[in-house]
């Protein structure tokens, strides 16, 4: 390795060329315009120098030698000759040996027109085959797991897909198997490839050796239009290519932006385009007609009805409810709708399941890379990002298992990231502020569920510098870490985390796909767009906005109670399937029923539209023009690729024909109009616009700055009941959401949930795994069918959201700090 | 201690209990122990000053004792010939902990040399591996065992409880400070796990593929990242007599640049093939091939063909190399090398073509499968020999092979010179597109019996023609 900062000297072929320090001799060459051959070389990945593609002729001082340059680091004075006989016979050799065994089946392949293999061939490979003996044959192909495909003669044995599993995503499933010519990769019998990160493996393999099912025989790769777009199945803001043919969406394809996903995706932000093309997308209105059915209609009936509702209504009696998966400007629409026009602050992006608003924007931020900054700390206090932010779970894995970060995990059951966790301390729900002041010596001296004082304490010494030394980021990944769990906890941990740890930093877990956008742009009760609570922006927006609320509203809970006292004549609900998504499902249900007209927007007829009186079609986000901002705030474009089903619409539009139904002008006629309109009224923004964003489409653009810290009162919590379990809900990559349900790769892969205690804790239940018991919660009692999970942490029981199996919303009391569950004797 | 038995008095010829091995004239520092039947037992190494190598290691500083290896100039001898005392400095300072690593897979096609080392006197590498480790300081040992050594395992596993019970493994050898512990490990049948990097993956629990060089020994960067020393059976063997005689003695055998003595394991068409325990450097092929108290000449007079000098990756040689003297320099300047210390003696009833694909084939099967040229590419001239010698090959045949060669090892390939042809030899070792030398070694027979024999190829191709095969069976054993 040279020293940092200094660039190296070398010559390749005659030209003199600087290296930076420590750059491999392959990227070096092509960073300056020569290309290398190469297929195990990826920039995200170890080298390991195995297919020798990429032989050329260097001389160090002791003569020219053939060197795999993506294994060689550039040393100063190095010549290197990419032309020479020598390098030219050796790069066709391998190329001529890679397609001794190849079955040559490109007619029929996927890969072909977008294939390495065939273009290297035609580059630097020898033109005509000397190989006549018969070819090495393998089953064609074989599943790896329920969507990815292996073809073993296409394979060229690269060791991407195998490397990706094992060093990216450490799902080592597949593996290299026999020797010599008979080396294959394959799975071991009975352990499919079980990986939220399976598909990468599909772009990254330099062959059709790979394929994915949504994509096989889908197109040919000449017949694909692409635009760049940004993921919005989570906040990580994952970078894609979106690729269409006939206006048909048929692969997303991840896109390497340095800041964010590094070209990888989780196989849910690659397959989910299967749901936003699926037929049973929404393509008309409907309207509850007079036999209380829903009924196809026109937009303009469906626009006239839903105004009709909203209008000469109290704005006190009007809620609006979701919005977190809607572009940026839609967002802003919404808000200017609800809260400058018609005047209500009952409004919520959030179901119930995130973190107060203003508290989030309150925290200094960390960005991605500073939360992965090498050597740096960080301290898990939310959810398990492998289950919820796939792609930031690979980020932050390679920050623990290969630059040195260390993890702290304050977590209610093992994550995906447990194996690599410095120090992983199981705490119980509630809990989370006593563990975190035992960290820093507050409190006494009793253990804190499973948690002791003194591990607690030689936590608080990495998290404050004592033990590791200084100059060592901490950032906190904040976050619900139970739906059964009142956010209050994680709140007033976060809070103590806060004053104990100079310059700490905290990354947002709240997962759904805009969620940061709506915080920002102002769907949360209190604030308005730009990130400012409603009496200091109030002056900017006097101007801009007929009205803006006089208090600050009601968060999404408070809107479902009053609604079902009775006390919302209008609920609109913006995406938002409020049966499913909101942790009480009795709440949910209760409130849906006592709300007086419920106008929903959204892209399929989920249990909630059912119970709507107005629906109104949208537009996904490949049917959509616009931005996201993710979970670092950061800005980026949604890119338009195909037509939406019938006569969907952006949800921007829809606000502002409802708007000019109310005799308002949102002043908004296109996405753009947002931003010239932001520029005014949000000084956050200010930085950004169409041009800017479209210069920096790959990285997007930060936003930052925010309102001041704010201190919720501190939860109560009761005291533990040593004969109760307490209960921990957490969700997992796929579930019965929508989108997951109506995309044909993932529907199949929800787990089934059931009751899950420590593995000690089920043995003194006395059942069977599997067998059924009666527990009794706040909402009653509920039969259950229960196992045992080593995961789960002693004195609690845990189950997954939204899965089939136990229904986890029917033991939710949202009211309770926490949910004690007890077993009923038989 | 009761006596140790003696079966074969005079040692001397074929040891009936150490099947492979004969008891040639000359020094004995490493096979001294083998004639006798009970020669593993812990009872009749100590009879016959096992340990007593250790015991005068124990007595001076590690530097000491490396210093008197260093001197000693103790060349490796699982292939490559590096001095182990040199290659025991590799290790970087202040770096703990720290590994020793025991090759004792020897797989080479004609190599059982290791073997017989590990079956007969098990307690000889113990106390070479113990005195190792006392001059690196370090304390775990891991012993590499090739997975098919059944015998040589059972006896090593038997030795090792031993001597952890007699106090010469485990805390306080010998009652000093020195703790070793050794750790014994079976291998899984794959030649690609002799190579000191796939060995080291292997014992990670991964599959056996080299690693990539740089770092070009594992003394930096080894098993589990740690500095680790891997040395082959023989080599530590030789570690007792050193410190029990010291350097200046073991330098009295063999000759200056490679001292001492050396197994080699001679198959083939000789009258008594086996292992001889020969003087580096003094002694000759000619000796070993005809010497009376070697392998007394070819079976039934026959004429010599060719003969490879140091395991099947060696190139070959002929009637004019005869004379060189067995030194790792000299062969390695007349294009070819020592290697394994395998010598494989073909006469003139010999079918190259055949011979060729018998070693082609045995590479083609065991190459990892990590790098494209190796991989394809000696399945790829297995299969162009096969197809020869079905009766199907081309004219064109030939220069493919060896263009395919010349693709895994690009330049002049190492070849011994031919007097008669004019030509000089190209030396030891080949250059290579590959990651490990064994697709090269592939190489090796083609360019070899190609080169002095293509005549006999030209003759399947065009003639189908080949050697005729012999009838008599190739007569195995003492004659005498
Ligand atoms: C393909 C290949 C196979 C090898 N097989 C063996 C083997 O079976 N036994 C052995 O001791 N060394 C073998 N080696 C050499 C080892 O890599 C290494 O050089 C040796 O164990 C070092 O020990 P030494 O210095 O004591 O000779 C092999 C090397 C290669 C490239
Ligand atoms: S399947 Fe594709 S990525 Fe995997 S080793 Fe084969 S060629 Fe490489
Ligand atoms: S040369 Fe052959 S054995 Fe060596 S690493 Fe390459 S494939 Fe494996
Ligand atoms: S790209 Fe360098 S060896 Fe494969």
């Amino acid at each position: 390795m040279n020293d940092v900062g200094q660039s190296v000297e070398i010559t390749v072929d005659g030209r003199t060329v600087l290296a930076n320090p420590g750059e491999l001799l392959i990227d070096a060459c092509e960073r300056t315009g020569t290309y290398i051959p190469r297929f195990c070389h990826h920039p995200r990945m170890r080298p390991v120098g195995m297919c020798r593609s990429c032989l050329v002729e260097v001389d160090t001082g002791r003569g020219p030698a053939l060197q795999a340059s993506c294994m060689l680091e550039c040393s100063p004075g190095m010549q290197v000759d990419t032309e020479s006989e020598r390098t030219r016979k050796a790069q066709a050799g391998v190329l001529e040996f890679l397609l001794v065994n190849h079955p040559l089946d490109c007619p029929v392949c996927d890969k072909g027109g977008e294939c390495p293999l065939q273009d290297q061939t035609m580059a630097f490979g020898p033109g005509e085959s000397r190989f006549v003996e018969e070819k090495r044959h393998f089953e064609k192909p074989i599943p790896v797991n329920d969507n990815v495909f292996l073809d073993r003669e296409r394979c060229i044995l690269c060791d991407r897909c195998t490397r990706f599993a094992d060093e990216v995503a450490g799902d080592a499933l597949i593996h290299f198997q026999g020797r010599g010519s008979d080396t294959e990769v394959n799975t071991f019998p009975d352990e499919p490839f079980s990986s939220y990160f399976s598909g990468n493996t599909v772009q990254v393999c330099p062959v059709g050796a790979l394929t994915a099912a949504p994509y096989r025989f889908k197109a040919r790769p000449w017949d694909l239009e692409e635009v760049e777009s940004t993921s919005v199945v989570d906040s990580v803001g994952s970078r894609i290519a979106v690729q269409s043919s006939r206006d048909c969406v048929l692969r997303f394809q991840g896109v390497d932006a340095d800041a964010v996903n590094w070209g990888w995706l989780c196989d849910k932000e690659r397959f989910i385009f299967e749901a936003y093309d699926h037929e049973d997308r929404l393509g008309t209105p409907l309207l509850r007609g007079d036999d209380g059915d829903l009924a196809p209609t026109g937009w303009g009936e469906a626009l006239a009805a839903a105004a009709a509702a909203l209008t000469d209504v109290d704005p006190d009696r009007i809620a609006v409810l979701g919005g977190a998966r809607l572009t940026n400007e839609s967002q802003y629409a919404w808000t200017k709708f609800a809260k400058g026009v018609l005047g209500t602050d009952h409004v919520d992006a959030q179901l119930g399941d995130g973190l107060p608003a203003d508290f989030v924007l309150g925290l200094p931020r960390a960005t991605i890379d500073e939360a992965c900054t090498p050597g740096g700390i960080i301290v898990l206090l939310g959810p398990d990002p492998k289950e919820e932010l796939g792609s930031l779970y690979l980020r932050l894995r390679h920050a623990v298992v290969h630059d040195g970060a260390t993890l702290i995990e304050l977590t209610p059951r093992a994550t995906g990231l447990t194996p690599f966790a410095d120090h992983s301390l199981r705490v119980r729900p509630g809990e989370a502020v006593d563990v975190v002041r035992a960290m820093f010596g507050e409190g006494g001296t009793a253990p804190i569920g499973g948690v002791t004082v003194e591990e607690a304490q030689a936590v608080g010494a990495i998290v404050s510098g004592a033990a590791v030394g200084q100059n060592r980021p901490v950032t906190v990944l904040l976050g619900r870490q139970s739906l059964a769990e009142a956010p209050g906890t994680v709140v007033d941990a976060a809070l103590v985390l806060h004053d104990w740890i100079a310059d700490v930093r905290f990354l947002s877990m709240l997962r759904r796909g805009n969620v940061h956008g709506a915080l920002d742009l102002g769907l949360a009760p209190g604030l308005l767009p730009g990130r400012v609570g409603l009496d200091e922006g109030r002056p900017r927006f006097a101007a801009a906005w007929p009205t803006t609320p006089a208090t600050k509203g009601r968060d999404a809970l408070e809107s479902l109670r009053a609604a079902a006292d009775g006390e919302v004549d209008v609920l609109v609900l913006l995406g938002a399937d409020v049966l499913t998504d909101v942790p009480d499902h009795d709440l949910a249900r209760r409130g849906l029923e006592g709300a007086g007209t419920v106008i929903a927007l959204d892209l399929f007829a989920t249990p909630t539209v059912a119970a709507a009186d107005v629906v109104l079609p949208a537009t996904a986000p490949t049917e959509t023009d616009g931005t996201v901002t993710n979970l670092e705030g950061r800005v980026s474009i949604v890119a338009r690729k195909v037509t939406p089903p019938g006569t969907a619409r952006p949800d921007w539009m829809i606000a502002v024909e409802l708007a000019r139904r109310l005799g308002a002008d949102l002043g908004i006629s296109s996405p753009d109009d947002v931003w010239a309109e932001l520029s005014v009224v949000s000084p956050i923004h200010a930085h950004i616009d169409p041009e800017a964003l479209a210069v920096q489409a790959r990285e997007g653009i930060l936003v930052s700055g925010g309102p001041a810290l704010v201190r919720p009162a501190p939860l109560e919590v009761p005291s533990h009941d040593k004969n109760s379990y307490r209960l921990v809900v957490t969700r997992s990559m796929y579930d019965c959401g929508v989108l997951t349900a109506h995309s044909r790769s993932l529907a199949g892969l929800a787990p089934v949930t059931r009751l899950a205690f420590e593995p000690t804790d089920f043995a003194a239940l006395g059942v069977a795994e599997g067998g059924r018991i009666e527990v009794r919660g706040p909402r009653g009692n509920i039969d259950v069918v229960v196992g045992p999970d080593s995961r789960v942490t002693k004195g609690t029981a845990h189950l997954l959201f939204n899965q089939r199996g136990v229904s986890a919303g029917d033991l939710i009391e949202a009211t309770a700090a926490v949910i004690d569950l007890t077993v009923v004797p038989v | 201690m009761p006596e140790p038995t003696i079966v074969h008095p005079d040692g001397m010829g074929y040891i009936p209990h150490a099947a492979g091995f004969v008891a040639n004239e000359g020094p004995k520092l490493v096979s001294g122990r083998f004639p006798y039947e009970d020669s593993y037992t812990l009872e009749c190494a100590l009879a016959t000053g096992a340990y007593t190598g250790l015991r005068a290691a124990l007595g001076r500083t590690p530097a000491d004792v490396h210093t008197e290896v260093r001197d000693a100039t103790l060349l490796g001898r699982g292939g490559a010939g590096f001095p182990a005392g040199v290659k025991w400095g590799f290790c970087p300072e202040d770096v703990w902990p720290r590994y020793l690593v025991v090759n004792g897979d020897e797989s080479e096609p004609g190599t059982y040399k290791d073997r017989l080392l590990m079956e007969r006197d098990p307690h000889q590498l113990i106390e070479g591996c113990l005195i190792a480790c006392y001059a690196l300081g370090l304390s775990q040992c891991f012993l590499y065992v090739r997975g098919e050594m059944a015998l040589a395992q059972e006896r090593l596993a038997v030795a090792l409880n031993d001597a952890y019970e007699a106090g010469y493994v485990g805390r306080n050898i010998c009652d000093t400070d020195f703790s070793v512990d050794i750790t014994l490990h079976w291998g899984a049948g794959a030649y690609i796990v002799g190579e000191e990097t796939a060995l080291i993956e292997s014992l990670e629990g991964n599959r056996g593929m080299p690693r990539l060089k740089p770092p070009y020994f594992p003394a930096a960067i080894g098993l589990y990242g740690r500095p680790t020393i891997v040395n082959n059976v023989e080599t530590l063997a030789n570690l007792p007599w050193i410190l029990e005689h010291g350097a200046i003695a073991y330098r009295g055998y063999g000759s200056e640049a490679s001292p001492g003595t050396r197994l080699f394991a001679v198959s083939g068409h000789v009258v008594r093939p086996g292992v001889y325990e020969v003087e580096q450097g003094v002694t000759t092929y000619r000796d070993l091939i005809y010497g009376p108290n070697f392998c007394r000449g070819i079976r039934e007079g026959n004429e010599l063909k060719a003969f490879i000098p140091g395991g099947a990756s060696a190139p070959w040689f002929f009637e004019e190399q005869l004379d060189l003297s067995l030194e790792a320099r000299d062969i390695g300047a007349a294009g070819s090398m020592l290697g394994s210390g395998a010598i494989v003696v073909m006469d003139h009833t010999t079918d190259v073509v055949k011979a060729c694909l018998r070693i082609v084939r045995f590479f083609a099967r065991e190459s990892c499968g990590k790098c494209s040229p190796c991989r394809e590419g000696t399945s790829w001239e297995e299969k162009i020999l096969e197809r020869i010698l079905d009766g199907h090959g081309r004219p064109s045949d030939l220069d493919l092979l060896l263009d395919i060669g010349d693709n895994i090892s690009p330049g002049p390939y190492p070849v011994a010179a031919h007097g008669a042809a004019g030509l000089d030899a190209v030396p030891f070792p080949p250059l290579q597109t590959t990651i490990c030398p064994l697709g090269p070694s592939s190489v090796a027979p083609i360019t070899s019996a190609l080169r002095r024999f293509r005549s006999e190829f030209e003759a399947r191709i065009t003639r189908h023609e080949g050697i005729p095969v012999r009838s008599a069976p190739v007569v195995d054993g003492d004659p005498a």
